[in-house]
């Protein structure tokens, strides 16, 4: 045999062993959705006996699992809509009106990128707590999207920035004010980036826990992961219901990364090389 | 812009009576106060505000007014829990180094080129990125359960008494930091992935014609050249372990007796479940300053060079 042969031997076992360590919990966590806790002792990795349907029914016919759903769904979208409308807007004004002041707010806005979320948390949630909105969707929605500016603005800025100057100069003389232009031309031109950074943040949404956590207090607007954990809690001997509840979970993302593979590594690694 | 850099020379007035008639001030007070407000409101007043509160011994109801000076960092910095939460945070740091980012670059370099099973392999490593953290951690203390997980099932297929890998004051943290590699590893797998197809192939094929063999072509032309996506996977991987909290919430929660807190965690138990916000902030406002001395220190050693 050639060396040739051997080393990719070598290479092709070892992708395969990482390949088993980064799937076999996965593959454990669906499987054992449909065993007895009693096989689930003996056997958790392998295939059941016999698969009971019965855990992934109680889930999926259970309403409280989908108004978690439902709640993180909605904040996500809410997160994502407010972050691109709100965040482009303030990029366009840095990328294309020069005005007095403009670098210093703009660097302002990007002082978000330079710590981790939770050196506020507290006076955040006292901030939430005297505004009213505990245990609303906003208590959720608004931080967030405040947090996701500066990465918005950072990338959103450069993006614009690169559209032809020669396209607002003629809009201009056509007597097409900046705020026409931006909701005309910018936005639609800019499809790419908004469909990276919207991917960003509701991924980020979807799996956030920590702000969730803190602000939500009722189960009516629990997120996914607040109802996963408080689901847990509740069935503390019974791994199978729990991993029934975190694969009806974990699925849609899956789905969803599949789909939207693209923009999402480019979101998620391209977005942060860049920053 | 032409228009623009012209009215750079006229005298104030007119340039407002310019910018008001053709709509520039008007944009710029329609479309950046939203992000300001937003901004200000939740980040930065939350912010200052707890470098204030955490001078105050304070439960969070009325305003804060015992006043405690540097009573709550004295406590922080006196408390062995602290200790041993930046200890781990510390071990976070040295695995993503040591660990996470030599696999990732080793799978980035098997992986990187075009080919429908090499995207397939990075499908996979991918995969436990997007996944939640929270998911991550739960599907983790199942699988070092050692009454009915995994270890418990293993255990029994050998014939050996259970692991109770959680519960064990020098495993737990070692069980998270799998846990982490195993969330994290395929993150930074991409950036370098991403650096290494934007190395030209003519350097590769000239270093090869030359005679250099593949451990070589990687040593000298390959990581040099993806050196800036080295040194800014290094930096998400430093700020990251700063930052972990999710994952360790379903694992241990901290347990075995207060043994395997993050700096995250500790502010979460001992600052916000128990009400002391003073506290709380306290540790805020060392995470804060961590973060940008690190920041700061980060891109004065690494960065400058990358740029040059």
């Amino acid at each position: 045999m050639n060396p040739n042969f051997w080393r990719n031997f070598a290479r092709v076992t070892f992708l395969i062993v990482v390949s088993a360590f980064v799937l076999a919990p996965l593959v454990a966590t669906v499987l054992g959705g449909f065993k007895t806790n009693s096989e689930i002792r003996t056997n958790a990795l392998g295939f059941p006996d016999s698969w009971n349907f019965e855990f992934y029914g109680s889930i999926v016919t259970d309403p409280s699992f989908w108004r978690y759903l439902g709640n993180s769904l909605i904040i996500s979208i809410g997160t994502v809509v407010l972050t691109l409308l709100v965040g482009a807007a303030a990029a366009y004004v840095f990328a294309q009106i020069r005005f007095f002041g403009s670098r210093m707010l703009f660097s302002y806005l990007l002082l978000g990128l330079m710590f981790p979320f939770a050196t506020a948390i507290l006076p955040l949630f006292i901030k939430v707590r005297d505004i009213g909105l505990l245990d609303t969707w906003w208590a959720v929605i608004l931080p967030q999207t405040a947090f996701g500016l500066s990465l918005a603005i950072l990338l959103f800025r450069t993006f614009f920035e690169q559209l032809p100057k020669e396209l607002f100069e003629a809009a201009y003389i056509d007597g097409c004010g900046y705020v026409r232009f931006f909701w005309r031309f910018t936005l639609p031109l800019s499809a790419p980036i908004l469909a990276t950074v919207g991917v960003f943040v509701f991924v980020q949404s979807w799996n956030n826990f920590l702000l969730p956590l803190v602000v939500l207090n009722s189960r009516e607007v629990f997120t996914w992961p607040l109802g996963m954990m408080q689901f847990r809690g509740e069935y503390v001997t019974e791994w199978n219901r729990t991993l029934a509840f975190v694969t009806m979970t974990i699925l849609p993302a899956i789905v969803f990364f599949l789909a939207a593979q693209k923009y999402i590594v480019a979101g998620l690694t391209g977005g942060a090389v860049k920053g | 812009m032409k228009s623009p850099t012209s009215s750079e020379r006229m005298p104030l007035g007119e340039r407002l009576r310019r910018g008001l008639s053709n709509g520039r001030i008007t944009s710029v007070l329609i479309l950046l106060p939203p992000a300001l407000i937003l901004f200000s409101l939740f980040v930065v007043l939350p912010l200052t505000e707890s470098g204030y509160y955490a001078f105050f011994d304070w439960n969070g109801y009325g305003t804060p007014t015992d006043y405690v000076g540097l009573q709550n960092f004295e406590r922080i910095a006196g408390h062995s829990v602290f200790h041993m939460a930046v200890g781990n945070t510390g071990k976070i740091i040295l695995v993503s180094l040591l660990v996470q980012m030599p696999l990732a670059l080793l799978l980035a370099l098997m992986i990187h080129q075009k080919t429908p099973t090499n995207a397939v392999f990075r499908l996979i490593f991918f995969l436990p990125y997007i996944l939640a953290e929270v998911a991550a951690g739960l599907i983790w203390s199942f699988v070092f359960d050692g009454n009915y997980g995994v270890s418990a099932s293993i255990a029994q297929a050998f014939g050996v008494e259970s692991l109770f890998i959680l519960a064990d004051r020098d495993w737990a943290f070692i069980a998270i930091l799998t846990v982490i590699v195993w969330k994290y590893f395929g993150f930074h797998m991409m950036i370098y992935i991403a650096a290494l197809q934007g190395v030209s192939n003519d350097q590769v094929e000239a270093a090869r014609i030359e005679g250099a063999s593949r451990l070589q072509i990687v040593r000298y032309v390959q990581i040099p050249a993806i050196k800036p996506a080295i040194t800014v996977s290094a930096f998400f991987a430093i700020i990251g372990a700063l930052q972990v909290f999710d994952v360790i919430i379903p694992l241990t929660n901290g347990g075995p007796s207060n043994t395997t807190h993050t700096i995250v965690t500790y502010l979460y138990t001992f600052g916000l479940t128990r009400l002391n916000i003073g506290f709380g902030s306290a540790v805020g406002v060392i995470l804060f300053a961590a973060a940008i001395l690190i920041a700061v220190f980060y891109q004065r050693i690494f960065m400058k060079k990358a740029e040059t």
